[in-house]
């Protein structure tokens, strides 16, 4: 068989499409965006963008009830989005195989939050499986289908950020061929939830959990790796391949399915060791269990509860502990360096709408100004635009989670806010579930503007196409809403449209929309410039003409910098040129220009 | 071959993970457990870029110690430093003599070490320094984004993979059009002597 060198989503993907996978739906979300797009090169499943993570569930699980193998897959706040969709889930079980895989991100590399994934296998009784490296993403993902058909269950795969986003060597196994005609069944008992069937279910899932924990005694999914018995570490996911290589010595309980837990396996693994440890990245959630048992055990009060782990966070814990001799200081980093933030690409069209917002709001000075207080309110949300809180732009004020930023802005505005408040949102998350808090702003007349920021794409996650973009998940033509039908459909009078690298014009726009006494929408549209790849000719500075006041670095382009000398100047190998303007729209002294001709 | 842990960083949009994944191909090519992971920011240009490569025998954790890589490669001279305490004691530093310095320099809330400071802090960890002109190299050859090949050439004297495998391999991922350039980019690399910091 193959031997390739994959990521742990490519793998969960090719060990879904080997098991005979039908049916794929997802909402883009880091570290587990990759997945559906590598199943999206199977030609024979169907995969889709979903508008967000519940839709996503609820298309798999409606997939699976004609029989066929299904998957959804998200990030961990995907799975809140879903959760409702999920509990459904859990509570019919299923037909044919149905996995749902929520990708944790410990560390927060790219959320706005930390959670534990497993906590929802507890809340819905199902069987939680955490995969090592990307050859258990594989077995494991191949394996969740034939375990979600034999219990009669949905199967959550957690896989992390450092699994999903490294590359190791997988071998890969015979693929299966199921000749499966999708056909749905009438059941009203399982599948129709009304309260009589609804507790008809209850007790076949405490009985589904109870057979799983049996099954979990036997499974090869947990494995014993014999080592000295003096130390014995229960441990999952990526945790196993630190603590391995921290204590390479040491006898290891590695649990492949961590909910639910096998009593008799672990009591006898830690009867047979003289110290027990539980290492875990974020909640102390298999500890738990094993104290619930009645296990004597340390975890938590060494380990970090929060935070991505490393081998170097786990030996400086245990050394600090005692369980392992004292770590060395001298790899310390060197403090005091310059920061390097993301920023917005060059040719974004939402630095100009930031800018704008930036100095309507005194959000950002000149160099060598003193700033003023600042002023606007201004709600964001989740995407590439919520750079726009960073220097120098600094134009944001909220950013909760998918969707908050109209309902915030809308609550504001229902407090008695003086000010008319702005939410500002992209074309992705609007149709995700900003839509939902735009319709409730205009049913209960929330004075609101709202900027929907359309760059035609989900730009963040790397330009995944949405009901917007007019692009399938396999990079085909798909049918599209337009935004400005849409908004006027859910009630909104006059939505204006504006391009987004006219300045003048989406000033105007939003004095307008600030100024009026009724919720106002402005689409700022331009295309993003990484997927449309299109570059001109980069504009010119002339050196002569300015006077160094600085406005053009307040666009926060990473294409304008100051060179050695201290002289402003442009990078033509990123300057994407006429297709932005931006800086020659704000340069004061015409020291930009496109034109080719320079004063000598 | 015993194996070798590699740190590559650089800026968002250099080419940094690129540059890791040829590596690894490679180190699977030449029959090796591989594993490698890549640390991004949040948007995918302008933040900061770390890549973790290992290869040998058996490889458990995707990513490097502190203190645990035998070959730093940095595109970029700020970011050189910010990665600098990955480098073992006697491993080699890489550095492409390029400066790319963060808005917050250029708006002048910050500062962009000198050369001599960004030398003195790399040599707290490592004697093994090599400046190379890795930019001006590939801009000599016509195309400025060819430097993550010049890097990997001069890196090849310090990587215990077969050069001739390293260049295959380089060679089979780019398209047709490109290979000739690259491959003349990666000899360019293989000559290149470092420059006196």
């Amino acid at each position: 068989m193959e031997r390739l060198l994959l990521s742990g989503n490519e793998a969960i993907a090719l060990g879904a499409a080997h098991a005979g996978l039908r049916v794929a739906a997802a909402y883009p979300g880091t570290p587990s965006t990759e997945i559906l797009e590598a199943i999206a090169r199977f030609p024979d499943v169907y995969t889709e963008w979903s508008s967000n993570e519940a839709v996503a569930v609820e298309v798999a699980l409606g997939a699976s009830y004609t029989g066929v193998r299904a998957l959804a897959s998200m990030k961990h706040v995907g799975l809140n989005v879903a959760a409702d969709a999920f509990m459904a889930a859990a509570t019919t079980g299923v037909r044919g195989g149905l996995v749902i895989v929520s990708a944790d991100d410990p560390g927060i590399h790219s959320s706005q939050n930390e959670q534990d994934t497993r906590n929802y296998a507890r809340l819905g009784k199902v069987p939680c499986l955490e995969p090592s490296d990307s050859q258990e993403a594989y077995d494991f993902s191949r394996a969740a289908f034939q375990l979600s058909e034999d219990f009669d269950t949905p199967v959550l795969l957690r896989p992390t950020t450092r699994v999903c986003h490294s590359k190791s060597v997988v071998t890969t196994a015979e693929g299966l061929t199921l000749d499966r005609k999708p056909e749905f069944r009438h059941e009203p008992g399982k599948l129709v939830m009304l309260p009589g069937a609804a507790r008809g279910r209850v007790p076949k899932i405490n009985e589904r959990l109870s057979k799983l924990t049996g099954y979990a005694e036997t499974s090869s999914l947990n494995q014993v790796i014999e080592g000295s018995p003096k130390l014995g570490i229960i441990t999952s996911g990526i945790s196993y391949q630190y603590a391995r290589e921290v204590f390479p010595g040491a006898s290891f309980l590695k649990l492949g399915l961590t909910y639910p837990l096998p009593p008799n396996l672990v009591r006898e693994f830690a009867r047979r060791v003289d110290t027990l440890l539980v290492i875990e990245e974020l909640d102390g959630f298999i500890e738990l269990h094993l104290k619930a048992l009645g296990i004597t055990v340390t975890g938590k009060e060494i380990f970090p509860r929060s935070g991505e782990f490393s081998p170097d966070v786990i030996r400086e814990a245990a050394a600090k502990a005692g369980f392992i001799e004292g770590s060395s200081t001298k790899c310390l980093p060197i403090g005091g360096l310059a920061k390097r933030p993301p920023l917005l690409c060059p040719g974004c069209p939402h630095s100009g709408v930031f800018f704008t917002l930036s100095s309507l709001g005194h959000r950002s000075a000149l160099p060598g100004k003193n700033p003023r207080p600042p002023k606007l309110t201004i709600c964001g949300d989740i995407g590439c635009y919520t750079l726009g809180a960073f220097a120098p732009l600094s134009a944001l004020d909220t950013c909760g989670c998918m969707g908050a930023g109209i309902s915030q802005a809308a609550g504001m505005a229902k407090a008695g806010l003086d000010e008319k408040p702005i939410a500002v949102i992209g074309d992705s998350t609007f149709m995700h579930s900003g839509i939902n808090g735009l319709l409730n702003a205009v049913y209960n007349q929330a004075r609101i503007c709202v900027l929907i920021l359309d760059n035609g794409t989900t730009a963040m996650t790397g330009h995944q196409g949405h009901p917007g973009s007019g692009v399938s998940s396999a990079g085909q033509p798909a049918a599209r809403v337009v935004i400005e039908d849409l908004v006027r459909g859910a009630g909104v009078k006059n939505p204006a449209v504006v391009d987004a690298f006219d300045l003048k014009a989406v000033r105007t726009a939003l004095r307008q929309a600030m100024t009026s006494s009724e919720l106002e929408v402005v689409i700022v549209r331009g295309d993003c410039p990484t997927l449309t790849r299109k570059r001109g000719t980069p504009m010119q500075h002339d050196i002569h003409k300015c006077d160094d006041c600085g406005a053009c670095l307040l666009i926060g382009c990473s294409a304008i910098k100051r060179n050695a000398d201290g002289d402003i100047t442009i990078d033509s190998g990123v300057c994407v040129g006429e297709y932005c303007t931006l800086c020659e729209q704000v340069c004061p002294k015409g020291a930009i220009s496109s034109g080719i001709e320079v004063t000598p | 071959m015993t194996g070798q842990n590699i740190v590559i960083v650089g800026v968002g949009g250099q080419g940094v993970v690129l540059a890791s994944n040829l590596l690894a191909e490679a180190a699977l090519a030449s029959g090796c457990d591989v594993k490698k992971t890549d640390t991004l920011g949040m948007a995918q240009r302008g933040g900061s870029v770390v890549s973790h490569l290992r290869y040998g025998r058996s490889v458990a954790s995707p990513l490097i110690p502190e203190g645990g890589a035998d070959i730093l490669i940095a595109f970029e001279k700020l970011e050189a430093a910010r990665w600098a305490h990955f480098i073992k004691p006697d491993g080699t530093v890489i550095v492409n003599d390029l400066a790319l310095p963060p808005l917050s320099v250029t708006l002048g809330a910050d500062t962009y070490p000198s050369d001599t400071e960004i030398a003195a802090m790399i040599r707290r960890y490592t004697p093994g320094l090599n400046v190379v002109n890795g930019t001006a190299t590939a801009e000599g050859l016509g195309n400025a984004k060819m430097v993550n090949t010049v890097l990997l050439g001069y890196a090849a004297r310090f990587i215990d993979i077969d050069s001739r495998l390293l260049l295959s391999t380089i060679e089979a991922a780019l398209p047709v059009k490109l290979r000739k350039a690259n491959v003349s980019a990666f000899e360019a690399g293989q000559k290149l002597s470092p420059l006196t910091v």
